[in-house]
């Protein structure tokens, strides 16, 4: 018989028996929710978790320093190596960003510098941030704003930096600071070397930050007072990596980086990038393996929250088998006389096998459909709770696209494992025995 | 082996050394004992016999709804003994047509669906089975009924059905296990005068099981009368001409 005639004569045989049946996709359905749920959660909380790190910067970023790094100056993974020596300079910089998958290629800029304020001194450390940094995350829920341009003289002050200036940190949105750095100037000879001016520019505050978004790896300290990275580095602030050179006889005329942060497009081209970094001559680090880590950790929970959410499934899979035995109990006589109307054993086994995946396939579907209910209902639970604890709202449930096939899938998938004893019993009737049966 | 008699030009079955027996507890039960037959094609074979006496039993092995315990059963020239249970169903799907006592319609399906089922089995084109449901339906005379279910249907036309159900395969054989039981001896008749006027009009071979002797002179061309399990008598009914006569009349 064709699959689509079978289809029909299984949705009219199921339709008979409706209530029983119903119960029976019910279950099903119940099983695939709570797999579904399950599962959503899983997915939502690894979402949850993976979204702040990526947001971070941290995972989808590769960290650069010149090879011959100082020990304890840079990563630990681009401590002293032999090889040949390259300048992290703008070349190399230009060289990085042309790579494939990079979004973009910024250095680390960090000097220490003193904040002039309501005429009293603060040291403290400055740091050069891009402008997609405000997509980390680190500036959500900021006081003021962010920076209007690369090159605006603008400031974004770190908390307790804020507090030092003023109690009233509210208050020092709008306020202007002046800072003082020691600029490095080449020398005009051959010999690499450089002098030291003081100088001092003037800022204008026009946020407070809560976070500490410069905290990470390429530089020495936690910047305190946030620049855009243009103005940071037009303002050539002597570094570490200057006196470095000067060390090892590396100096040059060149303004070079202590280090160099790459974006890449996304996490899975951060291996490739870091390998052809490292091909250029220079140290190269990223936090890939902590982020895979915690990838094995959400699999093994999904795993674990699946088969758990499994076992209401096993029990909906009894239904449909106790389902398919009394139909082939009521409809024995149907059988025989499919049987005697030319139906070979097979057409009987695909047509309870159709029944049962017709039943496992409205289970799936309405199983999906009462799990993703489920997954927002907890979400929404959980934001009201942090609401009132004037907490920031997550999303602790998700159902991507593939959760939703899989449900229906794995839901069909056991429906026909359930009608496979049914679907045999049915096919070895006899139909002598079966025609006589009242 | 028993002679054919009638002008057959050819066997529609052949029957030789048939038995069926079957183990009920500790004793053997000898349903068809070594029974030899051919039924030539064209005719109509009445099996005759009190109950118990192995003419459904009979039927069923020639239907090939059964296998013989030893003996074979010739059908279009092959051994239906030897046949794998796919290629039995093939037999009962394209050569064979059956009717019973209860009819067997499918309670759920119209009188379309029930007739369709042969045509869905041996997966025909929707546009064709269409056609053939409403040709077989509108010779039992129900062509105005296909919308109805069973249950809204007298026991005639419930017969009726089943006979429309059997021929839309247009088989070569038609077996009807007691197809007058369930009904009083006027629908009977009308029943068996309708599978007359298909006999004449298709030229198919019917073979009848019943227990009414009158009603199996009036209508068949031959009787076979068994008894045990063992074939006791075969030979033409020569009153048959005249009941097939006087039956369409009515």
């Amino acid at each position: 018989m064709k699959l689509r005639d079978m289809t029909e004569l299984a949705v009219r045989n199921l339709r008979e028996a409706l209530f029983r049946n119903s119960l029976t996709t019910l279950g099903v359905a119940v099983g695939v929710a709570s797999l579904v749920a399950m599962l959503s959660l899983g997915v939502g909380l690894q979402n949850l978790a993976s979204n702040r790190l990526t947001k971070s910067g941290l995972f989808d970023s590769v960290f650069v320093t010149p090879k011959l790094n100082m020990r304890g100056g840079g990563p630990p993974s681009t401590a002293v190596q032999q090889g040949e020596s390259r300048l992290l300079d703008e070349d190399a910089r230009q060289e990085i960003s042309k790579l494939p998958n990079v979004i973009e290629v910024f250095p680390q800029i960090r000097f220490p510098t003193e904040v002039r304020f309501a005429e009293k001194p603060y040291p403290t450390v400055v740091a050069g941030m891009p402008l997609s940094s405000k997509q980390s995350g680190a500036f959500d829920g900021m006081k003021g704003n962010f920076f209007s341009g690369e090159n605006a003289d603008e400031a974004i002050l770190q908390i307790e930096f804020a507090k030092e200036l003023s109690k009233e940190t509210d208050s020092l949105v709008g306020k202007s600071i002046s800072i003082r750095y020691a600029e490095r100037q080449t020398l005009g000879d051959s010999s690499g070397g450089f002098s030291i001016v003081p100088r001092e520019k003037q800022l204008h505050i026009i946020g407070i930050v809560e976070t500490e978004p410069a905290s990470g790896f390429g530089g020495f300290g936690n910047g305190r007072l946030l620049i855009p990275i243009g103005v940071a580095q037009s303002l050539r602030a002597a570094q570490i990596n200057d006196l470095r050179d000067v060390v090892r006889g590396n100096a040059t005329t060149k303004q070079t980086y202590a280090s160099l942060t790459v974006r890449a497009k996304s996490t899975a081209n951060v291996d490739d990038i870091e390998a052809a970094v490292k091909k250029m001559g220079f140290g190269a680090f990223s936090l890939l393996d902590a982020s895979k880590s915690l990838k094995i950790f959400f699999r093994v929970l999904d795993l674990l929250l699946g088969l758990f959410a499994s076992l209401a499934l096993a029990v909906a899979t009894l239904g449909i088998v106790n389902t398919l035995v009394m139909a082939i109990l009521e409809r024995r006589r149907e059988i025989g006389v499919l049987k005697a109307l030319g139906a070979a054993d097979s057409d009987v086994k695909k047509l309870f096998f159709v029944e049962a995946g017709v039943m496992g396939f409205l289970g799936g579907v309405s199983g999906v459909i009462f799990g993703w209910l489920i997954g927002r209902t907890l979400t929404l639970a959980t934001n009201i709770y942090l609401k009132r604890q004037e907490l920031p709202g997550v999303k602790i449930s998700s159902v991507p696209l593939w959760l939703f096939v899989f449900g229906i899938g794995f839901a069909v998938a056991v429906s026909l494992v359930a009608g496979l004893y049914p679907a045999s019993r049915a096919a070895k009737l006899n139909p002598v025995e079966a025609l006589r049966y009242e | 082996m028993t002679p054919t008699p009638g002008s057959a030009n050819s066997n529609a079955l052949q029957l030789d050394r048939v038995s069926r027996h079957y183990t009920l507890g500790s004793s053997a039960i000898r349903a068809v004992d070594d029974v030899s037959l051919t039924i030539g094609s064209g005719e109509f074979v009445a099996l005759l016999g009190s109950s118990g006496s192995g003419k459904s039993t009979l039927l069923n092995l020639m239907a090939g709804l059964d296998r013989p315990t030893s003996g074979a059963i010739h059908a279009g020239g092959r051994n239906l003994a030897e046949l794998s249970s796919l290629e039995l169903a093939r037999y009962r799907r394209n050569t064979v047509g059956m009717v019973f006592q209860s009819f067997n319609l499918l309670p759920r399906m119209t009188l379309a669906e029930n007739v369709e089922l042969p045509l869905r089995l041996a997966e025909v084109d929707r546009d064709e089975r269409s056609a053939r449901v409403a040709e077989a339906l509108q010779r039992v005379k129900l062509d105005k009924r296909t919308v109805h279910r069973p249950a809204e249907l007298s026991g005639g036309e419930q017969q009726r059905t089943a006979i429309a159900r059997a021929l839309v395969n247009r088989p070569k054989i038609l077996f009807a296990d007691e197809p007058t039981g369930n009904l009083d001896s006027t629908t009977g008749e009308s029943i068996l005068n309708l599978l007359l006027e298909i006999q004449s009009s298709l030229g198919m071979t019917i073979i009848m099981v019943t227990h009414e002797r009158p009603i199996a002179e009036k209508f068949a061309t031959r009787l076979v009368i068994m008894g045990d399990g063992k074939l006791l008598s075969d030979g033409a009914n020569a009153g048959a001409a005249l009941g097939v006569k006087s039956g369409v009349e009515q």
